[in-house]
């Protein structure tokens, strides 16, 4: 089995901070990270690949520092690390970013595809859809668990809102992963040692396939009008009540905020 | 001169701390207060490759170097003393004596298991009379067609109980002292081998230290370690190595109650500041930190010499001196500053400061790192 995971690397929001004045992010500082979504995604992989033997590759669009989150990627147990980079990317949003991706990916042979479900920096969950979309993949988001039939089928258990979907779904095929679905493990202090003698690809635009008029800033047909803090919700009120006793509460509630 | 740190260093402390703070420092509490080994944590560094960081990959290791094995004990002790000297104990005084004095048998029999963390490994030579005076060994080893018989006894052992190879050093001569003294392998379950008295102690409580009893104790010939008559030597370049292990745990110990100590003194006000608005506490802690970076490159120092494979007996022992002075300085100050809720267990400075004092006894008490290295200038 052949997989590729997408990764970001991204500010550690645990520590970010919002420049009150101009409503942008503070990243000086702000320690950079693989995004947790995706490194959920690269444990599954790393799961298949000990119990399919699968090859993995990891790759990342971003600027050169973006090499650090490919390394550790190696480190856990990666096979393979593609950076993507170059000028003619910068200032992509979701959908360039989705392009270019699918661009390099067209260049790749495999059988899964899996990507983080959402960036803690954007919350958009959009790039993995994007990428299903432009390369004609079926895609199951939110996956918690998948098995794999040795030949064409994957299992695929998919988390919803009621409860778990149980799919099938035919290779190759993309996945979105969630953090809380996989423990990831720790890079291997074997692969820390070996990370930085390994090679990491870089691809530009030169290697991949895709449209130049989808890439960076003149791919992007997001604008972002204005970034702010939210404000801290007041606590809400916790009532303990049976059923008919807590519709009643309810009611008189929306009926005092002039809701109903 | 370089002092900045590889990427890989850099890569290898972003692991190595989130384990400390994910695996370890959630159970440092409780292993010192119910004096309880933390088996668990074993089994988590086996797989990670903290077990084998230094042993080659050949032999199942992570083929890295002394100075990420350093960091490790260092990050490993900041969050708990135990965690570090049972990893410090292992490698440097089972495991790299093995790869260094290991006949290839030797190696291939043990170092996988140990580098892998399926075994622990230990090392015995001190004795109830035989501390810094190793010379005054009691154990003795009597050739016996193809064994050897081992009687005698060890105390203060680490990782007694739980370790599966003992690295044991036993009179082979005793008319030739310390020049009589051989290394021997020892496995847990040889009959004649069994554990004693498990020592109550002040700090690193959740580490096992016992007493090793061996009543005609029959181990092949094969299991002998380096030449006969050589393990005075054996057993001195193990601790030279130990050193810098016991050294790291020490930063390791001082550089956690520093930061528990910034992030209190942030906290706690009195007189309507925080303390960290007090020049008083400023001073303490420019004052402890300013002491945990010199013995940080000290100690960072040792380790470098030690890969580049020089001669560090006396940097090591500099190294474990000043570090070993520092952590105790440093944990005392930390208590201090948290005033009373510092003397409780409450918060972890009272752990901390218990822990710190055995840095300035074991693998050589402070007086004998003085001994080493006045004897290299005066040499």
């Amino acid at each position: 089995m052949k997989i590729v995971v997408c990764i970001k690397q991204v500010p550690d929001t645990t520590e970010i901070k919002i420049n009150p004045v101009t409503g942008t992010l503070i990243r000086d500082g702000v320690p950079s990270i693989m995004n947790p979504d995706d490194k959920g995604g690269l444990e599954l992989a790393l799961e298949l690949k000990e119990k399919y033997n699968a090859h993995i590759t990891v790759i990342t669009m971003g600027p050169p520092q973006a090499d650090t989150i490919l390394r550790e990627a190696m480190a856990m147990g990666a096979d393979r690390a593609i950076l993507l980079t170059d000028k003619r990317f910068a200032g992509a949003d979701t959908l360039a970013t989705s392009h270019a991706l699918a661009g390099a990916l067209r260049k790749l042979d495999f059988d899964l595809l899996i990507t983080g479900r959402q960036a803690i920096d954007g919350d958009t969950a959009q790039v993995g859809p994007q990428i299903a979309e432009h390369l004609g993949l079926p895609q199951v988001t939110y996956l918690c668990d998948l098995s794999f039939d040795g030949k064409r089928t994957f299992t695929l258990t998919r988390e919803i809102e009621e409860g778990y979907q149980l799919l099938e779904a035919e290779a190759p095929c993309l996945v979105t992963v969630l953090a809380s679905a996989r423990n990831p493990r720790y890079m291997r202090v074997r692969g820390i040692v070996e990370a930085y003698s390994r090679e990491v690809e870089t691809w530009g635009f030169d290697q991949i396939e895709v449209n130049e008029e989808y890439l960076g800033l003149k791919g992007s047909p997001t604008q972002v009008k204005k970034a702010f803090a939210k404000d801290m919700k007041a606590p809400g009120s916790v009532y303990e009540a049976e059923p008919e006793e807590a519709v009643g509460i309810i009611i008189s509630k929306l009926k005092e905020k002039f809701i109903i | 001169m370089d002092f900045n740190l590889s990427k890989t260093q850099i890569l290898f402390q972003q692991m190595i701390h989130q384990f400390a703070e994910k695996e370890v420092k959630p159970l440092a509490a409780e292993v010192d207060e119910m004096e309880r080994f933390p088996l668990e944590t074993v089994q988590k560094m086996g797989p990670v490759g903290i077990m084998g960081i230094p042993i080659p990959v050949a032999y199942g290791g992570a083929g890295g170097d002394t100075l990420l094995y350093t960091m490790a004990i260092e990050e490993l002790s900041r969050a708990c003393a135990t965690t570090g000297v049972i990893v410090s104990a292992h490698t440097s005084l089972c495991a790299v004596p093995i790869l260094e004095y290991g006949n290839e048998e030797q190696k291939q029999k043990y170092l996988p298991r140990l580098a892998t963390g399926e075994w622990i490994g230990a090392f015995g030579l001190t004795e109830p009379n035989a501390g810094t005076d190793a010379s005054a060994q009691q154990t003795t080893a009597t050739p016996e067609g193809d064994s050897f018989i081992l009687n005698g006894s060890k105390i203060f052992i680490t990782n007694a109980e739980y370790a599966h190879v003992y690295i044991i050093m036993a009179m082979t001569d005793r008319s030739k002292g310390t020049k009589g003294i051989t290394a021997f392998i020892v496995e847990k379950g040889t009959p004649g081998f069994s554990i004693g008295k498990k020592e109550k102690k002040m700090g690193i409580r959740g580490s096992a230290t016992c007493e090793l009893i061996f009543e005609n104790c029959r181990i092949p010939k094969e299991n002998q370690l380096g030449k006969t008559n050589e393990g005075f030597k054996i057993a001195m370049k193990g601790l030279d190595g130990g050193r810098i292990g016991i050294a790291a745990q020490a930063l390791g110990i001082a550089q956690g109650a520093l930061s528990e100590t910034v992030k209190y003194v942030k906290e706690r006000k009195q007189f309507g500041k925080p303390l960290s608005a007090f020049q008083n506490t400023q001073f303490q802690l420019a004052d402890m930190e300013t002491r945990v970076q010199a013995a940080r490159w000290l100690v960072y120092r040792a380790a470098s010499l030690k890969d580049q494979k020089v001669n560090f007996s006396s940097e090591a022992a500099m190294a474990k001196l000043f570090a070993a002075e520092v952590a105790m300085e440093v944990t005392t100050k930390a208590v201090q500053c948290h005033g009373g809720y510092g003397y409780t267990r409450e918060y972890p400075v009272e752990r901390m400061m218990r822990d710190a004092k055995i840095t300035e006894i074991y693998e050589g008490t402070s007086e004998v790192q003085r001994m080493v290295i006045s004897a290299k200038l005066l040499k």
